[in-house]
């Protein structure tokens, strides 16, 4: 029977939405391929979280609990992940395209020697062999992409793929794997998180970006306040980067992050090219710019003509207004 | 200190993207602007600014058609000491891991100390050279860094993901990614392009790198590539703030279901 093996991202003592979301791709494909699904666990007291895997679509998890993988470490992951697929020889192995994923994903398969495809938001099943579409050039263009003999390794783009419906009761059995820990030549020394609650970009279910139009980073919390008040992760044009007014960590565009949430306000921003490409994607763009010419209402749902300064604070207020009444 | 610095060419980050007519699997690339990927440069001037305070030699390298000599020059004429141009016809359909392995070749009898690269090509957006590249190389990899200190055959290497500041330590040689934040590329001088005119690119072809047809063969495929399904046309909402808002947040909540 074809196998589908899955790498369950762990974070903060949590396996990372986008893992799940992963998993349940996995589920989906594993009926039209007649497959099973195995996913792999790696980290530091990770074993307890197995059934929640499980619960998403997992029939085998493989268990790498071991102090030494407390802090991630490219080339252990690699191994454990590498021993895996190795031992399992899946057709298909999905892992989430998240810093973690995208830093091992491509270690894992030259060791395995598969092809892999990045970035994916679709796959589909013809013939027996996966079909996968990923957006190129931050996504001015969507590419459909197919695999040369197997295994079919492709990274999933957070957000995108739906998250199946947890079954708590779902049989699974767990395998406890030992990784090899001896080689970690590049290893992490500290980590500073960023202020609690702060929503990451390119999971965000939300973003609310601010460009130019708000006129100097004196005015930007204008854009965190309305971000505040919706839940939303905070966003950038590339100008406002540029000119040094915030972080480059918050750039949506093609030198930036591409984010695809199910909600995108883009306030005092014209709509550059490289920064359309990183967010027209989103399910729903909303707009807000004085100027009515501006190229971001090409690709917007719904456009305000009107002044940031004035719009954004009632906004602000409106939205916390309706969040509580909801 | 040898530092190796991996480039890709690609399309400006400014073009309108076009489906080739001759083949539908590519752009069209007729009026294109070719730049070095935005990455890649944040490489190149950081292997510079380690040469200029540990001294060393950087070497550039490239794979694809002759246009890539070009690249090759402008990280000449930012400062970079030599290149080297990978071509060869059997280069043409190689994927992400075929582009590693020959880049590999290449790499491994120079003995370098550091790989340096970009997170990612622009464009194709793999983000997967800086990975496959170390795993072949059998060197530890950095990725997405945003400063580097080299130390005694070690690095020290900071980088910001996903909200999390880390810090990492690796030995030497090792592959580092390099993001934005890493640095500002400096614009090459008058006196830097006509250095790098003189400067060698040593074009070596897939033989000459010890490969075979077998190792290249790709194990992805593009089939088909088609420009995304335009968006369905924006609301405007008429009236002064109040009432936009008003509006904006009762469509928002009762029509598009996103609030």
């Amino acid at each position: 029977m074809p196998t589908i093996v899955t790498f369950a991202e762990v974070r903060d003592g949590k396996v990372r939405r986008a893992s799940l979301e992963a998993v349940s791709e996995a589920r989906r494909l594993a009926g039209p391929l007649g497959a099973t699904v195995q996913s792999v666990l790696i980290g530091q007291g990770v074993a307890p979280l197995a059934a929640e895997v499980a619960s998403y679509g997992a029939d085998r998890v493989h268990v790498f609990d071991d102090a030494e993988l407390g802090s991630y470490a490219t080339e252990s992951f690699a191994r454990a992940l590498a021993q895996v697929i190795t031992q399992e020889k899946p057709s298909v192995v999905l892992v989430p395209y998240t810093a973690m994923g995208k830093d091992v994903a491509p270690r894992v398969a030259a060791r395995v020697g598969a092809g892999l495809v990045s970035d994916v938001v679709k796959l589909e099943v013809k013939d027996g062999k996966l079909e996968a579409r990923r957006p190129v050039y931050a996504g001015k263009a969507l590419a459909t992409v197919r695999w040369e003999g197997e295994p079919q390794m492709a990274t999933l783009r957070p957000n995108v793929f739906a998250l199946g419906t947890p079954e708590a009761s779902r049989p699974f059995e767990t395998v406890t794997g030992t990784a090899d820990v001896s080689t970690r030549r590049a290893r992490v020394q500290s980590v500073q998180a960023a202020g609690a609650g702060k929503v990451e970009l390119t999971e965000a279910q939300i973003i609310v970006s601010g460009g130019r139009g708000l006129k100097g980073p004196e005015n930007f919390h204008l854009v965190e306040e309305l971000a505040n008040a919706l839940g939303a992760a905070v966003g950038a044009s590339r100008a406002v980067v540029d000119a040094g007014w915030v972080d480059h960590q918050m750039q949506v565009g093609q030198t930036g992050k591409t984010v695809s949430p199910t909600l995108y306000v883009a306030a005092g921003i014209s709509g550059a090219i490289q920064h359309l490409a990183g967010m027209s994607s989103s399910k729903v763009i909303v707009a807000i710019n004085k100027d009515a010419d501006a190229p971001i209402f090409k690709v917007a749902d719904y456009g305000i003509v009107g002044d940031v300064f004035e719009v954004l604070p009632k906004l602000s207020a409106a939205a916390k207004d309706l969040r509580s009444r909801h | 200190m040898k530092i190796l610095v991996a480039v890709k060419q690609v399309p400006d980050t400014a073009t309108q993207v076009k489906i080739s007519g001759s083949d539908p699997r590519t752009i069209d690339t007729a009026g294109i602007t070719w730049i070095v990927s935005p990455y890649d440069e944040f490489a190149v001037e950081e292997a510079l600014r380690i040469k200029e305070k540990k001294g060393g030699e950087v070497v550039l390298v490239a794979l694809g058609p002759d246009r890539v000599q070009s690249a090759l020059r402008s990280g000449l004429a930012m400062g970079a000491d030599s290149a080297l141009h990978l071509k060869d016809p059997l280069f043409e359909s190689v994927d992400t891991l075929g582009t590693a392995w020959a880049l590999a070749a290449a790499i491994r009898p120079l003995a370098a100390d550091l790989v340096l690269t970009g997170q990612q090509g622009v464009g194709g957006d793999n983000s997967q050279i800086p990975g496959l590249l170390a795993e072949i190389l059998d060197v530890p990899q950095v990725t997405m860094a945003v400063k580097v200190e080299i130390g005694e055959g070690k690095a020290t290497v900071e980088r910001e993901i996903e909200g999390a500041h880390e810090v990492w330590e690796t030995s030497l040689p090792a592959v580092i990614s390099a993001q934005k934040g890493l640095n500002e590329p400096r614009y090459a001088s008058l006196k830097g392009i006509m250095a790098a005119k003189k400067k060698t690119i040593e074009t070596k072809d897939a033989a000459s790198l010890g490969l075979k047809p077998e190792d290249l063969a790709p194990k992805t495929r593009v089939v088909g590539l088609e420009l995304p399904a335009s968006r369905p046309g924006v609301k405007m909402i008429p009236g002064d703030a109040d009432a936009q808002v008003k509006e904006l947040l009762r469509l928002l909540h009762e029509e598009a279901k996103v609030l």
